[in-house]
């Protein structure tokens, strides 16, 4: 399996306290992978760093089969080379609708000359239709997202993902505040998309890591404490004493 | 979703039907054609308010719809007033010149007839000499390609350096007011080539047109003002009500957002910036022609900041609120401050209201501001029905048992 994302040896400081120290990481393409880690472990930093955000004081991060650096590009660029990111609190556009958060993140050209005259093709809408359907929002597709619940903005971020067809899906805490029946929905989404595509999980809940089946990866205080099987790492002495001891 | 344009954006059509009979009664009330009942004077007072609404539309657009809080957007009104300005001042002159020198023996050279226009027009500022900015203003063509290309360009400039560097909010909207007070600093020097705080003057007569009565060239001025306004909201209803209003209206509610889905956010702002400025530029080319003389006192940083005042009084984000707050305010604004509204005298004090409107005025922006932040355009919620949800204490999930509103937000 060729390696989708590259990150090695990768530091950032925030006025001198290391968030992310030495944290190497790799994922392969259609993998699905879990992140697990304390509060304040460093997880959602490394997304940060993976999608232009925060840019690390030393390490390098590289995609694809070329192994472009994504340290020279900006968000923007990043995500048009292939990287999707779902944000810890749902972030939709409230003011619009399902219908038009779906249209804007669907994958086409993003000058702004070509969305100026850009008119939606009959495949467009089908497209729209079918990733509401998959999200359980057909019936909402008009509504403003404003008026979703928290769930279904949850899921509607997800939908926005899809459509953007990406090569890798960064997924930050996508089950909190979420029912158990929510939750088994988006776990079968995650599985569903990660067929296709790399997918990164970050997740506290131990059950909900459990359903995804996949390789778990660790971190504590901005570095990989233990990375394999999940019960491979809850067995890891490391791992009971800093997170699951607690 | 087939609908047309029109049919998807029904206040468009009722926009427009609204402009054409209120071009038509005034027309019909004129001197010029009609019974009389407006004077001239009002007719320009009201074809410039069109050139306002104009403007105020560009406003909208940028901060209303892309959430841009541009202080500085009547610099490239003025600019736009300049640019015609120039050809108006330059052509007349040339007509006065030539026929005062048709009678002398020797005819003059093409030279001394420059030479001439030069000192009729820089006399004031003890000048003679063109600065190279008036190199086209004899031709009207490249002078009106000036209205677009000189405020387009800066605002491209300024908008480029602005954005690249991701300065936004506050900090933009001082650097925009800084902006426009450079430019009427500049401006006021008499050897800025414009004539300093003189500025141009006699715009009102067009070359060539001395025996057209004012009358109805300020109906022409007005139709104008009037078809620039209507092709102005087509234009900004067509590009907010797409995709690409989509994405502005992204860049305004969440702009890292919009750059996490691929989008470049700075591209957009610049575009909209751009094509605001040249809007801008656009009614102020018809405005100063109608008011007579522009002066860098109109580039003043309060201008702006009141254009920002208009639209947030009609409502923001809605194309027809910042038509109806600019006409509304700036009639009433003539009104006060022309004297024509009665004082008050209350017994100890008389409230004059040419002293006493910007009070009122900034009064009425902090409670519209504070108590209803749609503004006036907001009124029309009310006949529509379009009210915001309230899902306080409500099931955060599509299931019943997910957390509440409340607990999620610990
Ligand atoms: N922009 C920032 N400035 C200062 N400190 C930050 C910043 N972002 C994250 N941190 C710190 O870095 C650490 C890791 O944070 P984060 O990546 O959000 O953790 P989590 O694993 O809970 O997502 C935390 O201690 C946090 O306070
Ligand atoms: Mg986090």
């Amino acid at each position: 399996m060729s390696t989708l994302l590259e990150v090695s040896g990768v530091s950032v400081s925030f006025d001198g306290f290391k968030a992310i120290n030495n944290l190497s990481f790799s994922i392969g393409n259609s993998e699905l992978r879990a992140i697990i880690g304390p509060n304040g472990a460093g997880k959602t930093t490394f997304m940060d760093i993976v999608t232009g955000k925060t840019r690390p004081d030393e390490g390098s991060v590289r995609w694809g089969e070329l192994s472009h650096s994504l340290l020279k590009m900006n968000e923007s660029q990043i995500a048009r080379a292939g990287i999707g990111r779902k944000f810890q609190r749902p972030t939709v556009f409230e003011d619009q609708s399902v219908y038009d958060n779906l249209a804007m993140a669907l994958k086409k050209d993003r000058a702004p000359w070509s969305v100026l005259f850009f008119r939606p093709y009959p495949e467009d809408k089908a497209r729209i239709e079918g990733l509401a359907e998959e999200i359980g929002l057909s019936e909402q597709l008009h509504r403003k997202s404003g008026e979703l619940s928290h769930g279904q903005k949850q899921w509607l971020e997800i939908g926005m993902l899809l459509a953007q067809e990406p090569r890798l899906l960064l997924v930050d805490e996508p089950a909190a505040g979420m029912t158990l029946a929510e939750r088994e929905h988006t776990t079968d989404l995650l599985k569903e998309a990660a067929k296709t595509r790399a997918v990164v999980v970050v997740e506290h809940d131990m059950e909900f890591v459990r359903r995804l089946e996949c390789k778990v990866t660790v971190l504590h205080e901005g570095s990989v404490l233990a990375e394999g099987s999940l019960d491979h790492v809850t067995k890891n002495q490391d791992v009971i004493d800093v997170y699951l001891g607690r | 979703m087939n609908r047309s344009f029109f049919a998807r954006n029904p206040s468009v059509l009722v926009f427009i039907a609204v402009l054409a009979l209120f071009t038509l009664a005034v027309t019909v009330t004129s001197e010029a054609v009609g019974s009389g009942a407006l004077s001239t004077s009002f007719i320009k007072t009201l074809g410039k308010t069109l050139c306002l609404c104009l403007v105020a539309i560009a406003m909208d657009l940028i901060w209303g719809f892309a959430g841009i809080l541009s202080l500085g957007h009547m610099a490239f009104f003025g600019l736009g007033g300049y640019m015609i300005g120039m050809w108006l001042m330059y052509a007349r002159t040339e007509m006065i010149v030539t026929a005062s020198m048709a009678n002398a023996e020797i005819p003059p050279t093409d030279q001394e007839i420059v030479d001439a226009i030069g000192t009729q027009i820089f006399g004031v500022v003890g000048s003679s000499d063109f600065p190279p900015i008036w190199a086209f203003a004899d031709s009207l063509t490249l002078q009106l390609a000036m209205v677009v290309l000189v405020p387009g360009l800066l605002a491209l400039v300024f908008g480029w350096l602005a954005f690249r560097s991701r300065v936004t909010g506050v900090y933009l909207s001082i650097l925009t007011q800084a902006m426009t007070l450079a430019l009427a600093l500049y401006l006021f020097q008499n050897d800025s080539g414009l004539r300093g705080n003189n500025g141009l003057s006699g715009l009102q007569n067009l070359p060539g047109a001395d025996a057209i009565p004012q009358a109805d060239i300020s109906l022409w001025f007005f139709w104008a003002s009037a078809l620039a306004l209507a092709l102005g909201y087509l234009l900004a209803a067509w590009i907010t009500s797409g995709k690409f209003g989509s994405v502005i209206r992204g860049i305004r509610d969440d702009e890292a957002r919009v750059r996490f889905l691929g989008y470049s956010v700075e591209g957009y702002k610049l575009f909209v910036f751009t094509l605001t400025a040249v809007i801008a530029a656009i009614a102020g080319a018809l405005y100063y022609p109608q008011a007579g003389i522009i002066n860098p006192a109109e580039i003043a940083p309060i201008a702006s900041i009141y254009l920002a005042v208009w639209v947030a009084i009609g409502g923001r984000g809605r194309l027809y609120g910042a038509v109806i707050g600019a006409a509304f305010v700036s009639l009433l604004s003539t009104w006060f401050t022309s004297g024509q509204a009665p004082s008050i005298p209350l017994g100890f004090y008389t409230i004059d209201w040419v002293d006493w409107w910007q009070v009122l005025l900034g009064i009425s922006f902090v409670l519209v501001t504070l108590f209803a932040p749609k503004g006036i355009g907001g009124l029309v919620d009310i006949f529509t029905g379009r009210i915001p949800p309230k899902r306080h204490g409500a099931d955060l999930g599509p299931d019943s048992g997910s957390l509440q509103e409340q607990e999620a937000e610990q």
